[in-house]
């Protein structure tokens, strides 16, 4: 089991961030390769850019905390449990930490890199203005 | 019309793999023809001992150092320089078939357009280039793309899934359930990464590359400038050619490699002379790096698996070869002859049994940093057969594509077009191969310079070295790198003259990309 953590501060308000990442049908705009989310109660199944369909299973969506908790149901993992926290520092100074952890220890450097990119991704996202 | 570029890589081949260069045996004849038609190098050495940084380099003409792909699983960025784009502006139609890998396979999201392009049914996409124009996905019109496996969603593993499901069976499975690089031995030895492959040969990924390289071919206006990289995934382990071709060559008759020491005491005195990472990994408390088996202890390798490997090596080297032959005719059928330059070369090596070793590190001797180098000029150009003995790199394959396109180097470049022969090299030239790695806290970081005279590395501050180690071996009176200069005091002015010119490399000019993130172990 290995666990990798990753942060951002972002210029945004904390609600603003957490209405794009607490919101399980919105994955699609910010974690990269994915193209399209189907969510049916605490389960949610991407469908990925190489083809597959991924399941999930959506275990916290806590819009009181901000926290946000799922595990990938998928054979490449025998573990897995992502958490994304979402912390108001200020009215628009925000820190959103998306951390990892998974079995085989490869898999937590291999989704560990993708969210990385998606806290890239979502502080791209709120920074847009908005339409 | 201007000259074609058929541009062939194999991944992981050793120099003397080849007939030309000495090898004894795999048969070659197709790559030997072009090497004694064109320029054969016999001290080419690359960039980086493993696939990204290497091929990043092939693409860019520039050091790992610039480029920022550092190590495997660190992707090169989407709008690095590319020698396809600058072809692509040249009016040169574009391909890559078979092995990109200048992004991360272990990509479950396809995150990477590599791993998206198959399911996406496209030849390529739409992505920013280093001078902000928006154009194909690295220069190519087309990639169509292959690894060594059949899992992961590249177009060959897609293929062979849909239309041979019978087959995937047949393939050694490269990573094990942790997905490691898979330490299970095979074969009639049981050494690793060893099978005896029920596919058909027809369905072979070597079989395919040629396969999908002809089809584009085919394709063609036969007056258009071309410029295909045709990028074979063997003979990279593991080492499972088809059965029906495998027993051509009988592993009980294959020679011990001559670097390889038979007696336990004399492999373990030799590698206690060099950096103490050789020793360290030989006898399995330490890997440094993912592209080694974690489960694996090389002091277990026996004769008989390097003999078995090296045999099977030799198919994977023979297959090859055939599938060129293949590729060959269809450019001479289309009238193609006289007007395409060959280039065939590898990314980095293999040590397969030299010291006791297997697969690869940061181990900078022949068995890694010397590589096969073959240039068959276009028939046009009237270049005169020629060896060159002279250090070149493939940092330079870059600038040549663009000369033989009629193009001048470009300033992102920095490796200077290939020579033709030996007199037009400088006498002091040498070559740089570079090597960062962090795995899972074992950072080893690597220097090594060659020149037309000796092999010199150094190995910087990290978690297995302190920064003072060094090796230094003499070419000519040491071929096979047994004797380690490093600490001789007669070899002292020769230490402190490379140790310079590695400096100078450190230091060179030039815009340096921010080191990309390790998002993989490969």
């Amino acid at each position: 089991m290995a666990s990798v953590r990753f942060e951002r501060r972002i210029g945004a308000p904390a609600d603003q961030v957490w209405s794009l990442v607490g919101d399980p049908s919105r994955i699609t705009e910010w974690f990269p390769g994915v193209l399209g989310a189907r969510v049916e109660g605490d389960r949610r199944t991407l469908r990925l850019a190489t083809g597959v369909e991924m399941p999930e299973r959506i275990l916290a969506a806590d819009a009181r905390t901000r926290h946000f908790a799922y595990r990938l149901e998928a054979d490449l993992v025998r573990f897995h449990l992502g958490t994304i926290d979402v912390f108001e520092l200020g009215p628009r100074d925000t820190l959103v930490v998306y951390a990892t952890t998974a079995e085989p220890d490869t898999m937590a450097l291999v989704i560990g890199g993708a969210t990385d990119e998606a806290l890239d991704a979502i502080a791209r996202q709120v920074a847009a203005p908005e339409e | 019309m201007g000259r074609k570029i058929l541009f062939i890589t194999t991944d992981q081949q050793r120099y003397d793999t080849l007939g030309v260069n000495g090898g004894q045996v795999a048969s070659t004849p197709v790559v030997d023809a072009l090497a004694r038609e064109g320029v054969r190098y016999t001290r080419c050495q690359p960039t980086s001992v493993v696939c990204m940084p290497s091929r990043a380099s092939m693409l860019t003409g520039q050091y790992p150092s610039t480029h920022g792909a550092w190590m495997n699983g660190v992707a090169l960025r989407v709008d690095a320089p590319s020698v396809a784009a600058a072809l692509h502006d040249r009016g040169y139609a574009t391909a890559l078939v078979g092995k990109a890998h200048f992004e991360p396979f272990l990509d479950p999201f396809g995150r990477y357009v590599e791993n998206a392009l198959s399911n996406l049914g496209v030849p390529t996409v739409e992505q920013p280039w280093f001078d902000g124009r928006v154009g194909v996905h690295r220069g190519f019109d087309l990639m169509e793309l292959a690894t060594h496996g059949v899992l992961g969603p590249l177009h060959y593993a897609r293929w062979l899934r849909h239309t041979h499901p019978e087959a995937v069976e047949g393939f050694y499975p490269v990573l094990d359930a942790d997905l490691n690089v898979n330490a299970a031995g095979g074969g009639d030895t049981g050494a690793p990464q060893v099978r005896y492959n029920d596919v058909a040969r027809e369905w072979y990924h070597t079989e395919w590359v040629a396969d999908r390289t002809i089809a584009w071919l085919e394709g063609l206006d036969p007056t258009r400038d071309w410029f295909c990289w045709m990028s074979f995934p063997d003979p990279h382990h593991p080492w499972d050619p088809p059965a029906e071709a495998a027993r051509r060559v009988d592993w009980r008759d294959v020679p011990l490699p001559a670097n390889y020491p038979e007696r336990r005491e004399e492999r373990e005195r030799l590698l206690d002379a060099k950096a103490r990472h050789w020793r360290l990994w030989y006898d399995g408390r330490v890997v440094s790096n993912y592209e080694a088996p974690a489960h694996w202890v090389p002091a277990t390798l026996t004769a008989d698996q390097v003999r078995e490997v090296n045999a099977l090596n030799a198919v994977e080297v023979e297959l090859i070869d055939e599938a060129i032959g293949r590729v060959l005719t269809v450019v001479e059928a289309r009238g193609w002859g006289e007007e395409t330059d060959v280039i065939f070369t590898t990314d980095h090596g293999e040590l397969q049994g030299d010291f006791g070793l297997l697969f690869k590190g940061p181990y900078h001797v022949d068995g890694l940093v010397r590589l096969p180098l073959v240039w068959r000029p276009a028939r046009s150009a009237r270049v005169a057969p020629a060896v060159v003995t002279a250090p070149v790199s493939l940092v330079s394959l870059a600038a040549t594509f663009l000369e033989i396109a009629g193009g001048e180097r470009p300033a992102w470049a920095e490796g200077d077009a290939l020579p033709r022969d030996d007199a037009t090299t400088p006498s002091d030239a040498a070559t740089v191969t570079e090597w960062d790695s962090d795995l899972f806290g074992v950072d080893v970081h690597v220097r090594t310079i060659v020149t037309r005279s000796h092999l010199y590395s150094e190995y910087g501050p990290g978690a297995l070295h302190d920064g003072t180690e060094a090796e230094l071996y003499d070419l000519a009176e040491d071929p096979l790198q047994r004797v380690n200069l490093a600490d001789d005091p007669r070899a002292r002015a020769r230490r402190v003259e490379l140790h310079q010119r590695l400096a100078e490399h450190e230091s060179r000019p030039g815009e340096r990309a921010t080191p990309g993130r390790l998002v993989a172990p490969v």
